[in-house]
């Protein structure tokens, strides 16, 4: 994929991610942020045009400052769309990035083509609270995120060897960073009181869900299924919350198969 | 020299297996261990140990604000302040502090601040901590990379309530207010000496020299760990073209102090124990939320033992190593003033917050090592800065013809009438084996 940049209105830099051509299609990455290499939206660019925009706070991309609380977040994803100079997108948006795509579904319901949201926060059950990413440390991440911690503290790391302290320092500097501008709307319940505004949304929805989601677990995604009218469920066997990075090929066939 | 006797007032009965059994002292420690009736006497007999120390001519006593803290009992160190403020009449009532981004709206903290001072005759010290992770951001919700900010905002708030006599409104991002009218107001003009008790990000330096507050380095691990930090303050105070007054600087250590250093050993070496191998259990997850420290402050420091194997072990400090690294000092008057003498040049600091009650230490243990440090070590430490001595910018004012405890108390029941053993007297030697009153 090629890498450029632009600068939102209100002065964010952000780097995109992009490659294919078709249908723009636009992914809005998690909390952890892309990996150095995101095999499945290599996939879909083979049938779409497809954008990935890194958040201030993540890799590259600067201006965290300028975002604060939820309507900001909601809104910046917008601003990179318009300058994008892309109409009507269809927005993939997974963990984090699946409740900005919602918000973004809901307060403007009309400049989107389809939803597709995977592994999303942004509600909560009582009854189910979502363990505390923000509490945990680096080397207890994998088993929240994977359905194969091992497999998965390799896709996380790059390879690297957290129990060298070099790499764990710059791991943890740089997770500081993306965590910290995360927290400004997952910290402490990632609760933004979407769920009042999902009412909104009309573009045709897929849910996505890793079955062994083990940080927002499988009844997230039938709580989001019955809050928007009209959605679909597909769950990921063999899969946890990271479901794009773990099980790429039936991801990609889902939600190709979802999109057109 | 001015010296604050600190109490933390840590929970004593935690049992002997129970960094195994929890995993943190902190946020999630199970409230089922907290038993209130114990807890009546153990409030009563911090606070009359508090008071005690008064009496043995401490410049200050000290109080702090921690929440969900099996080692902290005082979730709101301005009741505790204010029982203190009724109950003496020399000493600075040290409040280290609120943690100001934590109330809402911050005009309470200048309210209660007031009434604090007011109360006390003009003898508060105002202590405005950005507050720990584990407080503010683990057990009060506050989103950790907007906590500076909402602290700085709070900060602006409090002080022009102090300090204007005009009603203004104030549209901050946090806290919007039509009418800001600080009723009461401080006895101490403009406002009373602020402290900022910092624990290492390196912010707050400048913070602390661009207002001319004091930087309180509040650590348990002692003088020989917290030089570095405190050499990086003092540079950046003669950077910014600052006088170098040691009352710019305070620092908290750990004291027991015996007849000999054997002595001390005997009698302090399992509370030592207790609170630095149990006390301090605090689960490294909420130690460091992403966004509390800045990028800055995090690539200056060195990463505290993350890795899955350091966080198996639990080190267990001993005597030896809590004496030989500092990060107690403990031993007879001659060898605590030596090392106090290192540690306050070291430093370079004009007030030091005396941890003298230390994990479960039962009350007569706590008051002869409180009484040892005062009669026998404190007077030779008094002129360490004889330049500096008439440098009060740090310290309180307060009223001149203020009230006095003995006045406001009806004949009989003063405590210079009470006897030798009574709430206010007492620090025989612990030697005659008294048991505590609840035990």
């Amino acid at each position: 994929m090629k890498s450029q940049f632009l600068t939102t209105k209100r002065g964010c830099r952000v780097r995109v991610l992009e490659a294919g051509s078709g249908t723009p299609v636009v992914f809005l990455h998690g909390a952890g942020g892309l990996f150095p290499d995101n095999p499945f939206l290599d996939a879909l660019a083979k049938n779409y045009h497809v954008f990935a925009p890194e958040l201030p706070g993540y890799g590259d991309s600067t201006g965290e400052d300028l975002l604060e609380d939820m309507l900001d977040f909601t809104l910046h994803a917008a601003d990179v769309v318009a300058e994008l100079g892309i109409d009507k997108p269809h927005l993939v948006g997974h963990s984090m990035g699946g409740m900005i795509a919602a918000e973004m579904a809901a307060t403007s319901p009309n400049d989107l083509r389809k939803l597709v949201l995977v592994g999303a926060a942004g509600l909560w059950i009582p009854e189910q609270p979502i363990p505390d990413l923000f509490a945990m440390l680096p080397h207890e991440y994998p088993k929240y995120l994977f359905h194969d911690p091992a497999a998965g503290l390799a896709l996380l790391t790059g390879g690297l060897d957290f129990s060298n302290l070099e790499v764990l320092a710059e791991f943890y500097i740089a997770n500081s960073r993306r965590m910290a501008m995360a927290g400004k709307i997952l910290f402490p319940i990632p609760n933004r009181r979407l769920s009042k505004r999902l009412y909104r949304v009309k573009a045709e929805t897929l849910i996505v869900w890793g079955a062994s989601d083990a940080l927002i677990p499988p009844v997230y995604a039938e709580r989001w299924n019955q809050s928007i009218a009209g959605s679909r469920l597909v769950q990921i066997r063999e899969a946890g919350h990271m479901v794009p990075y773990e099980q790429p090929e039936v991801f990609v066939s889902a939600v190709s198969g979802f999109l057109g | 020299m001015k010296f604050t006797w600190f109490n933390l007032m840590p929970w004593p009965y935690l049992a002997d297996d129970f960094r195994e059994k929890n995993r943190s002292i902190w946020v999630d420690i199970p409230n089922t261990l907290f038993d209130p009736e114990k807890g009546h006497f153990l409030y009563n007999r911090y606070m009359d140990q508090l008071e005690y120390a008064e009496t043995l001519g401490y410049d200050g006593i000290g109080v702090n604000e921690h929440h969900q803290n099996g080692y902290g009992l005082m979730p709101s160190p301005n009741l505790i302040a204010a029982g203190l403020a009724r109950r003496t009449s020399k000493a600075a009532i040290c409040v280290m502090g609120n943690s100001i981004a934590l109330y809402n709206p911050p005009i309470r903290v200048a309210e209660e601040f007031a009434m604090l001072d007011v109360i006390s005759g003009g003898r508060l010290i105002a202590g405005f901590p950005v507050g720990t992770p584990m407080d503010t951001n683990f057990c009060y919700g506050q989103i950790p990379a907007l906590t500076r900010d909402k602290y700085a905002e709070a900060h602006e708030l409090i002080m022009r309530a102090w300090k204007e006599s005009e009603i203004f409104s104030f549209d901050g991002k946090y806290n919007q207010l039509r009418y800001v009218n600080c009723w009461p107001k401080p006895v101490q003009k403009p406002h009373p000496p602020i402290y900022i008790p910092g624990g290492g990000s390196i912010e707050t330096w400048d913070f602390c020299i661009d207002n001319d507050y004091n930087y309180s380095y509040l650590s348990f691990t002692g003088y020989k760990r917290g030089k570095q930090l405190m050499d990086g303050y003092w540079e950046q105070v003669a950077k910014r073209g600052k006088d170098e007054s040691p009352y710019r600087g305070a620092f908290a250590q750990t004291i027991c102090v015996a007849d000999t250093d054997a002595e001390a050993e005997t009698l302090y070496a399992e509370h030592l124990h207790y609170f630095y191998n149990r006390c301090l259990h605090v689960y490294p997850g909420f130690a460091d939320p992403p966004g509390y420290r800045t990028i800055k402050t995090l690539k200056y420091g060195a990463l505290t033992a993350l890795t899955e194997d350091a966080l198996a072990k639990f080190p267990t400090l001993t005597w030896k190593d809590l004496l030989e690294d500092r990060y107690v000092i403990a031993g007879s008057p001659e060898t605590v003033r030596q090392q106090m003498e290192e540690l306050i040049k070291g430093l370079h600091v004009g007030h030091v917050f005396c941890l003298l009650h230390i994990g479960n230490m039962p009350d007569e243990k706590t008051r002869y090592s409180t009484r040892l440090f005062a009669e026998r070590v404190m007077p030779k430490l008094r002129d360490v800065w004889p330049e500096w001595k008439d440098d009060q910018r740090w310290w309180i004012k307060p009223m001149p013809n203020r009230l006095q405890l003995e006045r406001s108390l009806p004949p009989g029941d003063r405590p210079s009438e009470r006897g030798p053993k009574g709430r206010a007297r007492g620090g025989g030697s612990p030697a005659e084996g008294k048991d505590e009153v609840e035990r």
